[in-house]
C-alpha cells in the first residue's frame, strides 16, 4: 500500500474507534462513495456533514497511536487533532485517484470553498497527501493567512514546511509566528533551517520592537544564536545584560548554540546560567508559552 | 445574554464587536446579502460566501461573540441571471457548512419574475437540506411584498416554523403571526422599526414568535440596537422572560431547527473549538452567568433609535 492509502486507513481507524457503531458506519459509507465517485458532489457533502455526524471530541491519541503515526511518515504528528479534522483528512485522501495533479486541484477547490474548521484540517493534512512539492503555493498560502488557527495548522507539529519551503518562504514563516504572538517551539526543522539570513531578519525585527517599547519574544533568539554575526552578538549581550530572567536565559541558551568565540567570552560572565543550561534547567520548549 | 440574529458583520468594525460583547450579545447571524452594490461575478460571490463562513467567524471569536451565518442569493442580484444561475450552482458546497443555520435572507426586491424563480428554487433547497430560511421582505411594496412571500413558501409546502419573515412592521406583524411564522423586526433607523415602535410592539402581541435584530450593516444602523430595545423594554415594564423570548430564546429555537446553533456552543464549546476559533476567549467558562455592562457609560442617554 502506498502512503496515501495508509494514512487513509489509518485515520479513519481512529475515526471508526471513537464514534458510535451507527456514525462509524455512516462514515465507511462516505469513504466507499468518495472512491467510487466520477464527481466531486459525494466529496463535498460528505466533508460537510462530518462535524454533524461524528462530533468534535478531541481525537486524543495513545502513545501507542501516536507511535502509528511516526512510522507512516516522519514528522507526522496529530496530537492535537480532532475527530472531524482526522475524518475530513481521511475523505480528501480516498478522493485521490492516483493522479497527484487532479488530486491538488480538487485540493484548491475545496480550500477555495472551505469553512474556517476544514481550512485548518486541510493544512493539518499536508503532509499525508500525495504530490508534496506541487502543494508548495497553497501552503505559503496557509502561512500568510491573518487568521492564528489557520496559521499555525500550516506552521505548528507539521513536517510540510520544514521539507517543501524555500530558505526566503521558511524564514517568513517563522517571522510571521513571532509577530503574530504564535510559539515557535512546536514548528517542526526550526534549528535544522536556522540560516544567517533570517538571524539577521529576526535582529531586524528585535530592533523593531525595541524602538517601538515592546517587547520581544525570548524565543526569537533561537533561530539568532547559531548564525549570530557581531551584530546580533552585540544584541544578545544587550539582552543578557539587561533583560528580564526569562530573557537573560534564552539570550544564554542562543549563545550557548553560538560557534564563535565572542560567544563563549559572553557566557564567561553568566556561569549560573551556563550551569543551568549543562544541567538540562533551560530548554527552548520552557520558553514556547512565555 | 443576547442574540442578535440579523447582523452583517462583515461591514463592521472591531470596535463594534467589542460593544456588542460589553452589552452582553453571545452570538450573532450573518445573513448573505448584497454589499450595497451587486456583484458581477460568480467568483466574487464564492469569495464572500468563503469570507462569512471563514474570516468573519473567526474574527468574532476573537471578541468572546460566536458567529453563524446564512446562505443565500439575494432578491437584488438575483436580477442578474448569469450571476443567478452561477450561484445557485455553487448554493450547496456552502448550505453545510459549520455555523451555517438557514438559507437567507432570500425573498423580493421589486418583485420582478427573476427574483420569484430564484426565490422559489432556494426555497426547494432549503427543505431539501433541512434548513430554516430567513425572509428579507420588500422595502418597497412592502406589505404586498410580505404577503406575496409568505403565500410562495405555503405554497412549495414549508412549515411556517421552520421560516423567519424578517424586517417586519405594524402593518405586517399580525398577518405573519396569524400564519404561523416566526415574526422578526430590525432595529434600524429611519427606515424599517424604531425601538420604542418596538416596545409597543411587543406590549401588544406579546413575546410568541416575536424576534428582535439589528440588520445592521454598511448603512446607518446600530450594532447594540438588542441590548438597546430590551433595555427600552425594561423601562416600560415587560417581563425578564419576554425579554429574553424577543431577544434571545425566540431567535435560537427558530435558527436551532438546523442544529448549528445551540447554546451550549457560547455556555461550554467543544475543545477543540475552544483552542482554535477561540483562542481562549470564552464568552463564559463552565456554564456561568455572563458579565454584562448594560450601563456603560453612554448607552444610557443614547438608548434611542429613531
Amino acid at each position: 500500500m502506498d502512503l496515501v492509502e495508509r494514512a487513509c486507513a489509518l485515520l479513519s481507524g481512529w475515526v471508526g474507534a471513537r464514534v458510535t457503531a451507527e456514525a462509524a458506519a455512516w462514515f465507511h459509507e462516505q469513504l466507499a462513495a468518495v472512491r467510487n465517485a466520477g464527481q466531486e458532489k459525494p466529496l463535498y457533502l460528505a466533508l460537510g456533514y462530518v462535524p454533524r455526524r461524528l462530533g468534535k471530541d478531541d481525537l486524543a491519541l495513545s502513545a501507542a497511536e501516536l507511535a502509528e503515526a511516526a512510522a507512516l511518515r516522519p514528522g507526522f504528528d496529530p496530537s492535537e487533532w480532532s475527530v472531524d479534522q482526522a475524518a475530513r483528512v481521511a475523505l480528501v485522501l480516498a478522493s485521490y485517484d492516483g493522479d497527484p495533479v487532479r488530486f491538488k486541484d480538487r485540493l484548491e477547490t475545496l480550500f477555495r470553498t472551505a469553512d474556517i474548521g476544514e481550512t485548518i484540517a486541510f493544512y493539518r493534512g499536508l503532509p499525508l497527501y500525495p504530490g508534496q512539492e506541487l502543494l508548495r503555493a497553497r501552503a505559503r498560502e496557509g502561512a500568510r493567512s491573518g487568521m492564528r488557527p489557520v496559521f499555525e495548522a500550516v506552521a505548528h507539529r507539521n513536517p510540510y514546511p520544514k521539507e517543501q519551503f524555500d530558505e526566503n518562504a521558511w524564514n517568513h514563516l517563522v517571522l510571521k509566528a513571532l509577530f503574530i504572538g504564535s510559539p515557535l517551539d512546536p514548528i517542526q526543522g526550526l534549528d535544522e533551517r536556522a540560516n544567517p539570513r533570517l538571524a539577521r531578519m529576526l535582529c531586524d525585527y528585535a530592533h523593531e520592537r525595541w524602538a517601538a517599547g515592546r517587547p520581544v519574544s525570548p524565543e526569537l533568539w533561537r533561530c539568532v544564536g547559531p548564525h549570530a554575526d557581531e551584530a546580533a552578538l552585540a544584541d544578545l549581550a544587550r539582552v543578557l545584560e539587561s533583560g528580564s530572567a526569562q530573557e537573560r536565559r534564552a539570550a544564554a541558551l542562543a549563545l550557548y548554540a553560538c560557534p564563535r568565540p565572542e560567544a563563549k567570552g559572553l557566557l564567561a560572565g553568566v556561569p549560573e546560567l551556563v550551569g543551568a543550561i549543562e544541567r538540562g534547567e533551560i530548554r527552548w520548549a520552557d520558553f514556547a508559552h512565555s | 445574554m443576547y442574540l442578535d440574529p440579523h447582523t452583517h458583520m462583515i461591514s463592521r468594525t472591531t470596535d463594534d464587536y467589542e460593544r456588542m460583547a460589553a452589552a452582553g450579545i453571545v452570538a450573532c447571524i450573518e445573513p448573505a446579502f448584497w454589499l450595497g452594490q451587486p456583484r458581477t461575478h460568480v467568483a466574487t460571490y464564492i469569495d464572500y460566501l468563503s469570507m462569512i463562513v471563514g474570516f468573519e467567524r473567526f474574527r468574532a471569536g476573537q471578541f468572546g461573540i460566536r458567529h453563524y451565518c446564512a446562505i443565500g442569493l439575494n432578491s437584488k442580484e438575483a436580477n442578474n441571471e448569469e450571476l443567478a444561475e452561477a450561484v445557485m450552482e455553487i448554493l450547496p458546497r456552502f448550505a453545510l457548512k459549520e455555523g451555517v443555520v438557514a438559507i437567507g435572507e432570500i425573498g423580493y426586491d421589486e418583485q420582478t419574475e427573476l427574483e420569484d424563480r430564484y426565490f422559489r428554487r432556494q426555497l426547494e433547497l432549503a427543505k431539501e437540506l433541512q434548513l430554516p430560511v430567513m425572509i428579507h421582505t420588500p422595502h418597497r411594496d412592502k406589505k404586498r411584498g410580505t404577503l406575496r412571500s409568505m403565500a410562495v413558501i405555503l405554497e412549495h409546502g414549508l412549515d411556517p416554523s421552520w421560516v423567519v419573515i424578517d424586517h417586519n412592521n405594524e402593518e405586517t406583524v399580525k398577518d405573519v403571526l396569524d400564519r404561523g411564522f416566526w415574526a422578526a423586526f430590525s432595529i434600524y433607523p429611519f427606515t424599517k422599526m424604531g425601538n420604542e415602535r418596538m416596545v409597543e410592539i411587543v406590549k401588544r402581541y406579546g413575546s410568541e414568535r416575536i424576534i428582535v435584530d439589528s440588520a445592521c450593516d454598511w448603512g446607518i444602523s446600530d450594532p447594540l440596537a438588542v441590548p438597546k430595545t430590551a433595555e427600552l423594554m425594561r423601562r416600560a415594564g415587560i417581563s425578564e422572560a419576554d425579554i429574553r423570548k424577543v431577544t434571545y430564546a425566540n431567535a435560537l429555537t427558530a435558527y436551532g431547527k438546523s442544529g448549528q446553533i445551540k447554546e451550549e456552543d457560547w455556555l461550554n464549546p467543544p475543545p477543540i473549538d475552544q483552542r482554535l476559533l477561540y483562542m481562549g476567549n470564552s464568552v463564559l467558562r463552565g456554564g456561568q452567568e455572563p458579565r454584562i455592562e448594560t450601563r456603560k457609560p453612554g448607552l444610557d442617554e443614547d438608548l434611542r433609535i429613531v
